[in-house]
């Protein structure tokens, strides 16, 4: 095991009960947290004192924790997943940050995710708009085409990929001045229309995904490109190009 | 009498499918909005189900624990999908995909169960390309393909690193469009607690909401149970935090039979632990191992100098490396299947050759410089570069493996804070998944009228050692192409039932159980929290019921998991209310299952004295080290029928397995 002598820090954490009383932001020392831990694991240990304090342990979201399953979310030191590029909370290692430093951390604060309970928010505008269109309408007959008879250029394909990549996590809402959740939706919006089997629908899925996304109170794009720069996936900017462009054209077949 | 009927349909091997769906009873679409179904879990196995299920016309209702269903673990499968299309021409067929599994599972699977599962594979390619999934393509736009260890075809279709990200986006995309028509109603951050049994058939379900603490009752005339693997009862393993065996358990509990508990696959390539205060495992792909080569050093003072710091890998000259996969398995090499690669790397530590600095000395390297190498010189003949230099090679060869496998590389990278591409990664086995589950029929059904079992939380197609690449293809091909078929033969009774009323007493009093446990667990003023007993179960099944097992060490583990057990009931503590979010209260439940069924693995692989699969007893091995199968006393999936509180009591009921269109041979891989 390693020798060396591990952190020592102050933690500003955001605490709430739940969405209907008003949170604020309480102050914990840890100390001895190895550079080898991962940010949740510094989370975990602090938890694990405060449980044996007596105190209740702060609630926060997380699960795969290999930066895949977009479950952790948190506000580290005014950035979302905290000061590295290109990865979630949950990858976040202690090595990044320096001994005897205070650490702020606030859950994703936007209007369309309310606060449940400390750190942990209420995604679920998301999901409701996949519901609305974020899907290639087919059946499971096990009956379709064979899979090598819809040719797809590589170029196409990766760059599908890439807009696929997408976790969910929200980071984009969360950074955004706007509020506004064009990246996650661009995101979903390019994959499809990239390939030949999603163009079918392309026109009727952007119209009613944007409706969705302006229902559930996301804000608009003012290219500013913070969400960009905060995507653990590195999602470009390309697909709210992407997306403006398909909604476009389909607001000008439909009139 | 034993229920282990596994009706297995009778006819030729390659016509069972097909002359089973033919017969079997269906309900008319006028009929199927009579009819209501629960499904907990919506990984792929789950999310596919509820899915078809809705598409069909059936109310679905779906739980996950998870905050949406696109979070389920299944998203977290890296490296492919397996599927007989033979596309690249290199003699793969339904058979050879069929042969390939229960050879690789150490012929302790069923027969008829994994060609359905060979047959169906290639839908299941047709079907996510339709919806969408981008899988890697080659330049003229056809599907690219894999290969994956203990195959010597190229079968694994794959998205980048994240196939199972983008399969389980492709399912929760076709349950989102269910959930927009109403079809399904999605219950996220939902736990189920318990199964409400109704005159004998699985009727419901007790589930809690973990947002406001509330228990609440849900009826159906069917239970799928799609919950995953158990993997987590280590403690540390590659599972999500969240991923448990409750709803195993629970069924479990109210009758159905458990089945090769012991079956755990410990995957050869995740990173190494680093201390005490870790959470769980990383996984890198096996696809990995197409590209990199496995090795520490010959020389136990070079590994001694590693551990210490004062020699690196790359300063050690390959004459003075041991590729032991290589040398030991000459035809398969670094391809070896999961649990030989796992019990080698074993084998090199135990003897002093690890090259982690960590407490156990556990790691070994997986390097990628003869790749880059033989890929850099590939591309510079396709660039028309004569002579390029070692740096040209280099970084040609380097744009290759980024290209295939550039996220794999930046996780590590993010995790260790060392460059693969420079340094070999680091890595040792980790409990990864979890063959045993409850037991199926071939309809999928466990032994509770009713309940039906899918994905890896049933234990019916791998045997004792999953292939890699042949999970994602288990949980999508239970979930859209054989559960729909299996249940509606089921419900077909079901059509003039009526809706299932949840005041009744069978409702009452499940849900009057949970409630008193909740209501313990909130009073008990113990002294340890949850993890600190977790910890300690972790450490038993790791120790005594993991890579190698002997019988003595099984007989403490089961003694030492009782105490644990024992301890847990006495001092766990909870903090804060059971009504609002409350993560410790949720964890104490998971565990308070984990260390039963811990025990029952530990019966289990006891009971079982042979080695075959991921299951290594050192008392059955031969003096070379490779693993010695009992198939004159052994040749059955052991089944456990719960008693009650002492689990020392379970009673084991065997299906035998009977091989009719295959040999059963010694598995070599040499």
């Amino acid at each position: 095991m390693s020798t060396k002598k591990g952190l020592n820090l102050t933690l500003k954490i955001w605490r709430q009960k739940n969405n209907k009383t008003k949170g604020q932001f309480e102050t914990y020392k840890i100390s001895d947290v190895s550079t080898e831990s991962s940010f949740l694991e510094m989370l975990d240990m602090l938890n694990e004192n405060l449980n044996n304090g007596g105190q209740e342990p702060i609630a926060f979201d997380h699960d795969c924790r290999e930066g895949i399953c977009g479950m952790c979310s948190l506000y580290i030191n005014g950035r979302p997943h905290g000061p590295d590029t290109g990865i979630t909370t949950c990858q976040l290692h202690m090595r990044m940050f320096k001994d005897g430093e205070t650490i702020h951390i606030e859950p994703w604060r936007s209007a369309a995710f309310p606060v449940i309970k400390d750190l942990v928010v209420d995604r679920s505008s998301f999901d409701r708009v996949m519901a609305a269109g974020g899907f290639i309408s087919v059946n499971t007959s096990g009956n379709t085409l064979d899979a090598n008879a819809i040719l797809v250029p590589k170029e196409d394909a990766d760059k599908a990929m890439d807009a696929a990549a997408c976790i969910g996590c929200g980071a984009c809402v969360a950074t955004c001045k706007n509020g506004s959740a064009m990246l996650f939706v661009g995101a979903k919006v390019s994959q499809y229309a990239l390939l030949p089997q999603g163009r079918v629908e392309a026109q009727r899925r952007v119209l009613n995904m944007v409706k969705a996304m302006d229902e559930e109170g996301f804000g608009n794009c003012s290219n500013t490109g913070a969400c960009e720069v905060e995507c653990p996936k590195g999602i470009s900017l390309e697909v709210i190009a992407r997306m403006n462009r398909e909604y476009m054209s389909a607001n000008i077949d439909h009139e | 009498m034993s229920k282990l009927d596994s009706k297995n349909p009778s006819g030729p091997l390659a016509e069972k499918w097909t002359n089973h769906k033919n017969h079997m009873n269906l309900v008319a679409p006028n009929n199927r909005d009579k009819i209501d179904i629960i499904v907990v879990g919506t990984g792929l196995a789950g999310g596919s189900a509820a899915a078809t299920l809705a598409e069909q016309g059936y109310n679905v209702k779906a739980f996950c624990f998870q905050d949406s269903p696109r979070r389920a673990h299944s998203i977290a499968a890296q490296g492919g999908i397996n599927a007989a299309k033979n596309y690249q021409g290199d003699g793969d067929s339904t058979y050879r995909l069929f042969y390939d599994t229960i050879k690789g599972g150490d012929y302790r699977s069923r027969e008829a169960n994994v060609y359905r599962l060979a047959e169906v594979s290639t839908n299941i390619i047709d079907q996510c390309v339709s919806q969408g999934v981008p899988f890697g393509r080659d330049y003229g736009g056809q599907l690219d393909n894999r290969s994956f260890g203990g195959v010597q075809v190229k079968r694994t279709f794959y998205a980048k690193g994240q196939t199972g990200q983008q399969l389980l986006l492709g399912a929760y995309s076709a349950l989102s469009r269910q959930i927009g028509k109403g079809r399904v109603k999605m219950y996220n951050r939902h736990e189920m607690l318990d199964l409400v049994i109704v005159d004998g058939k699985a009727r419901g379900i007790i589930a809690r909401n973990l947002v406001t603490g509330e228990l609440e009752r849900h009826s159906a005339h069917a239970v799928v149970i799609a919950s995953g693997g158990y993997g987590n009862v280590y403690f540390l393993s590659t599972n999500a935090m969240g991923t448990n065996v409750s709803a195993a358990w629970k069924i479990h509990k109210r009758g159905a039979y458990f089945a090769n508990p012991c079956f755990v696959q410990i995957h050869p390539t995740c990173i190494p632990v680093h201390g005490t205060a870790q959470s769980k495992l990383t996984l890198m792909s096996e696809s990995l191992r197409n590209s990199g080569r496995i090795w520490v050093p010959k020389n136990i003072e070079d590994a001694q100098a590693i551990r210490e710091g004062k020699l690196k890998a790359e300063g050690i000259a390959p004459e003075n490396r041991d590729y032991y996969l290589e040398r030991r398995y000459p035809a398969f090499g670094n391809l070896v299947p999961r649990d030989v690669a796992s019990r080698a790397a074993k084998e090199r530590c135990d003897e002093g050759y690890g090259i982690e600095n960590n407490d156990t000395k556990e790691g070994v390297f997986l390097d990628f410089s003869t790749e880059i190498t033989k890929k850099g010189k590939e591309a510079a003949i396709e660039k028309n570069l004569h002579n390029p230099t070692d740096q040209e090679i280099y970084d040609l060869g380097k744009a290759w493996i980024e290209e295939k496998y550039g996220n794999l590389f930046v996780m590590y990278e993010k995790i260790t804070g060392e460059n693969p591409y420079v340094t070999p990664m680091k890595i040792y086995p980790a409990v990864h998944y979890t063959m045993g589950g409850v037991w199926v029929d071939y309809n999928l059904q466990s032994t509770i009228p009713g309940c039906f079992v899918i994905g890896e939380a049933n234990f019916s197609d791998h045997g004792a050692n999953r292939l890699g690449a042949s999970a994602l293809m288990q949980g999508l091909a239970d979930g859209y192409f054989v559960l729909p078929y299996t249940i509606a033969d089921y419900l077909s009774a079901d059509i003039s039932t009526g809706s299932i009323p949840t005041d009744t007493p069978d409702f009452e009093a499940a849900e009057k159980s949970i409630e008193e446990k909740v209501d313990f667990f909130m009073n008990n003023k113990g002294s340890h929290s949850v993890d600190y007993f977790h910890k300690q179960l972790g450490n038993i099944m790791w120790n005594k019921v993991g890579m190698g097992r002997t019988p003595e060490g099984l007989q403490e583990a089961i003694k030492e998991i009782e105490a644990v057990r024992k301890d847990f009931w006495q001092n766990v503590k909870v903090p804060g209310d059971a009504n609002e979010l409350n993560a410790e209260l949720e964890k104490a439940f998971r565990v308070a299952d984990f260390l039963e069924l811990g025990q029952l693995m530990a019966i289990d692989a006891l009971n079982r004295k042979e080695s075959c699969g991921g299951h290594f007893r050192w008392d059955h091995a031969t003096p070379e080290g490779e693993a010695e199968r009992d198939d004159i006393n052994y040749k059955f999936v052991s089944s456990w029928e719960y008693q009650g509180m002492d689990i020392n009591q379970e009673v084991l009921h065997k299906e035998d397995l009977i091989y009719e269109n295959i040999e059963v041979k010694t598995r070599s891989y040499k």
